[in-house]
């Protein structure tokens, strides 16, 4: 590192969106934390619209804080340092991510691996099984609960593979277009990153045909049908929120490019959502082979 | 880019930080990009949670003053221990550590600022209001949470007093502001050292919030998503923790303390890191053996992945789950010894001065080996049986936390007050504090060791009356302690309003960047960055 980078380091002004973000992040906080009691105790209060106001607010901060950080860039204002410094705060807040899965894969292969089966009797069990639920068998995918809950098992054959497709492709076509923004091609840019987010796009619409399958009454996979269910939508629909995110992010790029945003050395922006697009992806890739095929 | 547009930035840079530079009142504190106004607030912040967490554990030692039940409830001292324990770990020790790590990592390596200055703004603004959340629960029908600061499942699910969701949410703004801080402090360490800073001529105190940070990166996640099992499980009827649906309570203790062991040496690295700061200054040596350092303090790090269910050896684990994280959590104490070998080898034959930091790091040393020495004891599985949930647990995570990091974060301010302030700090008044604070914390959890080996309860509002003697003198301990503090805040008020003009490097020992800027340290520091040899 030369000194000169240094010296173009950019001290930003004061800035009155985080304190926005402070008070948006208490009140989706607060009005979340009320609205799920009042819920519980099927009560009616106030939680559920100081949420939805929380979240917009939150979204008026995003915009503006953004807008405010793009004009900056867009008038010269960062060095290649400060570059540096978004492009490793965003790999370390996608490293943050996938220790947020980490914790429901842990969980979900603790319980196949040492919670189902201890509760049917292996290792040093066999009283558990017998005094507390003698009626069980512990089996994975876990079909029956111990207190008697009955659900059927989601196959990887049809819409899993279907959506394993899709997103691997879109993870490829993400990469094309990475590449022609590189190469200062705009129309295959353009093009590709269009494909990647109809890809996405289908991908969230058969994840939803997806669910309403397994809530139809055939199925009954249901959030609450044992630990089968609840990993089963906690994974899958934890992923679902990081592609619709992903998708946002895809999106404004793509409206970022139409404008002329972006050259082939300064794309930060578009390469976070890059990452973040191949993040999800192989987080899926993770689910596939966890939750469906094994 | 060109000579021209650097030039032309630079220039903007400076208009842009002097034409509206400090606000005036209340808007300088919420809109500020400064990392030396974001680091005061976040120490004024940890400082308040203290006094806060205090009280609280004030009323506890009323009650456990005699046995019986005299001034609260059992439920709402479940609360009490809960909330105390919840403040003093997110909002005293986390956040002090987040505001040293502000004011003071760029001036050491020599950058203008935090890597991401508007993000620092936003991790600390959003604490507040996540102990408004937690505080306000007291003052709400259900009461606040009274499952214990490790809201083991199924307390915090299925016995709840319904103050889960908000404690839940608390947390996850808590998690949020430490991610994100994290990742400022990770950044700023990796991209705006100065020139001529290598990885291996950072200060110590560098190192060990970096690798802190990491440690923050990789678990709160965890937590977050540990707290997010647990809301489905009370409001929307999964089953992660609950047996009949095929989950496991167990489950819950595994993954929280995944998070929970990395999380108790989140709070002890940096305290390390000041300690190692301050004994060489005033040893006026170099300190010994800093490569052996980084690497022992790199090593605890790791080791603290592979730890975690020490906390858990009463839960019938297999036996050889059991002897795993026994002879792991032994390992720990090779690189921890190697650490207190290096600080009294960074004494041996120095010309030593005893000022107040110097005191409270000393101090430091012998108290925070008790606190090891404790838990060494406590890995050992057999032993354990024994210890479990009792009083000695209590003393010992108590020998580490207070007279561990509160001991090196007094330590810390003390030694960087005149930096901050440009005041030296009234040294007989902080000498009073020193003692009164070490002879009561003494007399408040060294006690305790000996409740704990005779078989009295953590959590419990009422004890046997063989334990009434012991408890007696730790309340009037808590009680001294808790006052002591309030010395510490005199202390301060008094060096921010004046006191002796203090010079640059006000101690003739101390190395670093940070004392070569002038004393108060100008609001905007290094905006060219030093040559580090």
């Amino acid at each position: 590192m030369t000194t000169k980078e240094y010296e173009s380091y950019y001290v930003p002004a004061q800035s009155h969106w985080p304190i926005v973000g402070a008070v948006a992040l208490f009140m989706i906080a607060f009005g979340a934390a009320n609205y799920v009691t009042d819920l519980k105790n099927e009560a009616n209060g106030y939680g559920g619209y100081l949420l939805l106001a929380g979240i917009a607010l939150v979204i008026y901060m995003l915009v503006g804080w953004f807008n405010n950080v793009i004009n900056e860039s867009m008038t010269g204002k960062y060095s290649h340092q400060m570059d540096h410094s978004f492009r490793q705060g965003m790999s370390w807040f996608i490293f943050s991510e996938v220790m947020f899965f980490a914790a429901f894969f842990g969980a979900l292969l603790y319980a196949r691996t040492f919670a189902v089966p201890w509760l049917g009797g292996a290792g040093n069990n066999i009283e558990t099984g017998a005094v507390l639920w003698p009626e069980f068998t512990a089996s994975w995918p876990l079909l029956k609960t111990p207190d008697g809950t009955e659900t059927t098992g989601m196959g990887w054959f049809g819409l899993p593979l279907i959506n394993t497709v899709l997103l691997l492709t879109s993870s490829i076509t993400a990469h094309f277009a990475h590449v022609a923004l590189e190469k200062n091609k705009r129309p295959q840019l353009k093009a590709w990153l269009g494909v990647t987010i109809i890809l996405g796009l289908a991908f969230l619409f058969f994840q939803v045909l997806e669910y309403s399958h397994g809530y139809s009454d055939e199925m009954q996979l249901y959030l609450t049908s044992g630990i089968y269910g609840n990993t089963f939508y906690m994974l899958t629909g934890f992923h679902g929120m990081h592609v619709t995110l992903g998708c946002i992010m895809l999106i404004v790029m793509f409206f970022r490019i139409l404008k002329g945003h972006f050259t082939p050395d300064s794309h930060f922006a578009f390469q976070a959502a890059s990452w973040y697009w191949h993040f999800v992806d192989v987080v899926w890739v993770m689910l596939f082979v966890f939750v469906y095929i094994m | 880019m060109t000579t021209e547009t650097i030039n032309e930035s630079l220039d903007d840079a400076h208009n842009d930080d002097h034409h509206d530079h400090k606000m005036t009142g209340i808007k300088r504190w919420l809109y500020t990009t400064n990392h030396k106004d974001i680091g005061t607030l976040y120490l004024w912040f940890a400082f308040i949670m203290l006094l806060t967490g205090g009280a609280l554990a004030m009323v506890i030692r009323a009650e456990l003053f005699q046995p019986g039940l005299q001034i609260v409830e059992p439920d709402f001292f479940n609360q009490l221990t809960t909330v105390h324990g919840l403040i003093m770990v997110f909002g005293a020790i986390m956040p002090a550590f987040t505001g040293f790590a502000n004011w003071m990592l760029p001036m050491m390596i020599g950058a203008p600022d935090m890597a991401l200055p508007r993000m620092n703004n936003w991790s600390f603004w959003i604490l507040p209001f996540a102990f408004a959340i937690l505080l306000g629960s007291f003052f709400m029908e259900s009461g606040a949470p009274n499952f214990g600061w490790t809201f083991y499942a199924p307390l915090s699910t299925t016995y709840s007093n319904g103050s889960t969701a908000f404690f839940v949410f608390a947390v996850h703004i808590m998690g949020i502001s430490s991610i994100m801080g994290a990742i400022n402090i990770v950044v700023t360490i990796m991209n705006l050292r100065a020139p001529g800073m290598t990885y291996m001529k950072m200060p110590l105190f560098v190192w060990t919030f970096f690798i802190t940070a990491y440690l923050l990166i990789a678990v709160m996640p965890v937590l977050a998503g540990v707290v997010t099992m647990l809301l489905t499980d009370t409001y929307f009827g999964t089953s992660f923790f609950d047996a009949a649906g095929g989950g496991d309570p167990v489950m819950f203790q595994h993954i929280f303390w995944f998070f929970g062991h990395p999380e108790v040496y989140i709070m002890i690295l940096p305290a390390f890191g000041i300690v190692s700061t301050i004994i060489p200054a005033f040893s006026r040596k170099k300190l010994f053996g800093y490569s052996s350092m980084v690497y022992a303090t790199s090593s605890i790090a790791l080791l603290s992945f592979i730890v975690w269910a020490h906390h858990m050896f009463t839960t019938g684990m297999p036996l050889f789950g059991e002897l795993f994280f026994m002879y792991c959590t032994m390992l720990i104490a090779v690189p921890t010894g190697v650490k207190v070998f290096n600080w009294v080898a960074t004494m041996w034959r120095g010309s030593l001065t005893f000022e107040t930091p110097m005191l409270f790091s000393i101090a430091f040393v012998i108290l925070f080996t008790i606190g090891g020495f404790s838990g060494l004891m406590l890995a050992l599985t057999p032993a354990d049986f024994q210890y479990h949930d009792t009083y000695f647990v209590v003393a010992h995570f108590h020998y580490v936390l207070v007279t561990g990091s509160l001991f090196s974060i007094y330590a810390g301010a003390y030694f960087w007050l005149p930096k901050w302030t440009g005041h030296m700090y009234n040294e007989s008044l902080a000498k009073w504090h020193f003692w009164c604070s070490l002879i009561s914390v003494n007399l408040l959890f060294f006690p305790m060791h000996f409740l704990g080996l005779a078989g009295m309860p953590r959590r419990i509002p009422d004890y046997a009356l063989q334990f009434a003697d012991f408890n007696k003198w730790v309340s009037i301990g808590g009680f001294a302690f808790g006052l002591s503090q309030l010395i510490f805040l005199a202390v301060v008020i008094k060096c921010i309003k004046g006191g002796k003009k203090a010079p640059a490097k006000p101690w003739d020992g101390a190395e670093g960047l940070e004392w070569t800027v002038a004393s108060p340290a100008p609001y905007h520091t290094f905006s060219t960055p030093p040559k580090v040899d």
